[in-house]
């Protein structure tokens, strides 16, 4: 039969990609508009009679005004503007039935613009449940659109839709109707107020316990202590929990290592897939658990509705700094990793503040950083009690908080100098609480999970093989010192020596500047210590007798803020669609974190260190 | 006696109101409160106050909660319910 596009659309937090993952099995490819910034994502299924349907899922709009960019993202698509592709057949819009009589307009706006469409009053389930009746055949008339009831994640409640979809696709050829788009905010409402008067046959108050919840969560008292609880929580599990499956993943690789070491013939193949493929690669696969276990909590708080609420309780603080608390989110997804947390940034209206919380993302500790904390503090710091607390442990947080408290800070500066601008209103409906939806769960997980795997099989990879063949090359170069890599690092060296580093770390700062973590296995490799980072005691040890305790304090301070890797910049780059920022971003870091190892190494040694 | 007239910011917790109008200056703002659902006659009620009393309020807009700052809310003219 014939095949056609369709745009998903609808307000926020109406169950849009509970439907999308529904329909297309969650099969999603993103698409990508060349010559603009623009990602959606874009899936494929069949209808019952056969039609092949190609169906875009769109960010969340209220409505055409385009405020941010999520929202221009979706215009244009609707309006058929992006380069190479002709407006969409039709449109599927959803609304929340729970929420009809406020989010009625919305739907008179899509009508508006003269494509064929399908209502889908979705999550029909919860707000019947809830008491609410609607009489579906008469906004039905009124509207003079098909409407469906939907409960997006149960195939039943799907049904519906797409029997309904298959009757009137038929109906949908010729030309569109004419786009006659309503200007009048306030008439539409209107309309669309008396409407939902009408086909609103009861309407019972707010759903119970997400008013019960609130009363504790949004608690002008309680509510920041539980948020604050509910944070530490986050980031003890993600250590603790984390722990012995990173273990596994060691002993995996080791064993891996030493496997195909016994297989293959000593010689360069050898050196080149054990010292250089497995103990490269094996050093970042380690940290899987980490990022896994901390998006596993980003999604839930998300999907359950609290990360609006905790979005909420920041928002006053943000403020401050000349953020708003939309902010929140991609600064907390930023502690796994900055690429997703800059991407989300995107749901920010304002530009200004989008790009100054791009501009601060990488200040907040990845995951990537973690192995070089650990190895520095294992060898540096002992494993003193202090009060309560153990002195490493202490030292981990006192660098978060340095992270934190430098975006705090840059942000600041930031907002009263170069993205100077009025501040912004805040806005935010607060979803309904509700449980997560399994299968939208496990496959947002996986495509962070995959995006991680692909860095770790590419970049990483490629910068293995690249540092082994620094280090091993020229051949016949009898130390590390008459390789490329020391070569490079002579010159670089000339310019870190100010800061206490030494010629060892200037070259494995140079893999390093593609991701942070390879530095650990490039110390490994630059120190030839025997068994490469999964022997961090090994490492730790010759650390120790190389390097002053200042070296090893300069290098921690440099790594809470140098811009060392590539992906996030190539993401900045893409997400501001400026060199000049991105520049901007790298060149900011790179003089903070020259700074403050400065400070740190020098402080260190006035003080007897 | 006939219901009170103020801004939305100036509601008492838990006294439901009905939406009159908005003040008018700002026509930006106003579109984007109407698109995120304020309008005329709609029902009102403040919810939570913001975290120590600071950050935004949340109110219940008909069955939906929203979060907005003080500064906003004081653009939207209401009526509290006769007393």
């Amino acid at each position: 039969m014939s095949s056609l596009r369709l745009a998903l659309v609808g307000a926020p937090n109406c169950g849009k990609s509970t439907l999308f993952n529904g329909l297309t099995g969650g099969r999603a490819k993103v698409a990508n508009y060349p010559g603009v910034t623009v990602e959606t994502r874009a899936g494929r299924f069949t209808t019952p009679s056969g039609n092949d349907v190609h169906l875009i899922d769109l960010p969340g709009i209220y409505g055409l005004n385009a405020r941010s960019k999520d929202e221009r993202i979706a215009l244009s698509v609707m309006r058929g503007e992006l380069d190479g592709d002709a407006p969409p057949d039709g449109l599927i819009v959803l609304i929340d039935a729970a929420n009809l009589r406020t989010h009625l307009h919305t739907v008179l706006q899509m009508r508006s613009l003269g494509l064929p469409m399908i209502v889908a009053l979705n999550m029909i389930d919860l707000a019947e449940r809830d008491g609410l009746k609607i009489d579906v055949a008469r906004l039905e008339r009124e509207l003079g659109l098909p409407v469906v009831p939907t409960c997006a994640p149960r195939k039943a409640g799907r049904e519906g839709l797409l029997s309904r979809l298959d009757s009137e696709v038929s109906k949908w050829h010729g030309r569109p109707r004419e786009a006659t788009p309503e200007r009048d905010l306030k008439r539409l409402q209107r309309t669309a107020r008396a409407l939902a008067g009408e086909v609103i046959l009861t309407e019972p108050l707010m759903n119970r316990a997400t008013r019960a919840i609130d009363s504790a969560v949004l608690h002008p008292v309680a509510g920041p202590f539980i948020l604050a609880a509910i944070l530490f929580f986050v980031f003890q599990a993600v250590f603790t929990w984390a722990a012995p499956f990173m273990d596994l993943i060691e002993t995996g690789i080791a064993a891996l290592g030493a496997g195909v070491g016994t297989a293959l013939p000593a010689g360069w193949v050898y050196d080149l897939i054990v010292d250089g493929i497995i103990a490269g690669v094996g050093s970042v696969i380690v940290f899987l658990p980490q990022i896994v276990f901390l998006f596993v909590f980003i999604l839930l708080l998300e999907a359950s509705g609290y990360m609006a609420r905790a979005a909420v309780m920041m928002d006053e603080l943000m403020l401050r700094v000349g953020l708003n608390g939309r902010a929140f989110i991609p600064l907390l997804s930023s502690f796994a990793c900055a690429i997703p947390g800059i991407m989300s940034a995107r749901t920010i209206a304002n530009e200004r503040d989008r790009l100054t919380t791009i501009m601060v993302a990488p200040l907040m500790t990845c995951s990537a950083r973690l192995p070089v904390y650990t190895l520095i503090i294992a060898a540096f710091i002992p494993p003193d009690r202090v009060g309560l607390f153990n002195l490493q442990g202490l030292v981990m947080f006192g660098l978060y908080i340095v992270g934190i408290i430098s975006a705090v800070t840059v942000a600041f500066v930031l907002k009263r100098t170069l993205v100077k601008g009025q501040t912004q209103p805040l806005m935010l409906e607060l979803p309904t609480y509700k449980l997560p939806n399994l299968q939208d769960f496990v496959l947002d997980l996986w495509v962070r999970v995959a995006a991680f795997l692909r860095r770790a099989g590419t970049i990483i990879l490629a910068t293995s093989i690249a540092l082994w063949f620094l280090t091993s090359y020229p051949s016949g170069a009898g130390s590390l010192r008459e390789s490329y890599a020391g070569q490079i690092g002579w010159v670089l060296q000339k310019l870190l020596a100010p800061i206490g580093f030494n010629l060892e770390i200037a070259i494995a700062l140079v893999p390093g500047m593609a991701a942070r973590e390879v530095a650990v296995g490039a110390l490994g490799t630059v120190y030839a210590v025997q068994g490469g980072e999964e022997n961090v005691v090994g490492l730790a040890a010759t650390l120790q007798s190389a390097w002053s305790l200042p070296t090893a304090l300069a290098f921690l301070a440099w790594y809470v803020f140098a811009p060392q890797c590539l992906a996030t910049l190539a993401t900045a780059r893409r997400e501001t669609n400026s060199w000049g920022w991105t520049g901007f971003m790298a060149g900011y870091l790179i003089a903070l974190a020259y700074v403050a190892a400065g400070i740190t190494y020098h402080g260190a040694r006035l003080i007897g260190l | 006696m006939k219901g009170r007239r103020l801004t939305l910011d100036q509601l008492p917790q838990h006294q439901s109101a009905r939406i009159l109008g908005f003040l008018p200056g700002d026509e930006r703002l106003v579109n984007m409160l109407r698109e995120i659902g304020f309008a005329e006659s709609d029902e009102v009620e403040l919810m939570h106050k913001g975290p120590f009393g600071a950050g935004p309020f949340c109110f219940r807009l008909n069955r939906t909660l929203i979060a907005l700052r003080q500064k906003e809310a004081a653009h939207i003219l209401v009526e509290t319910g006769d007393e």
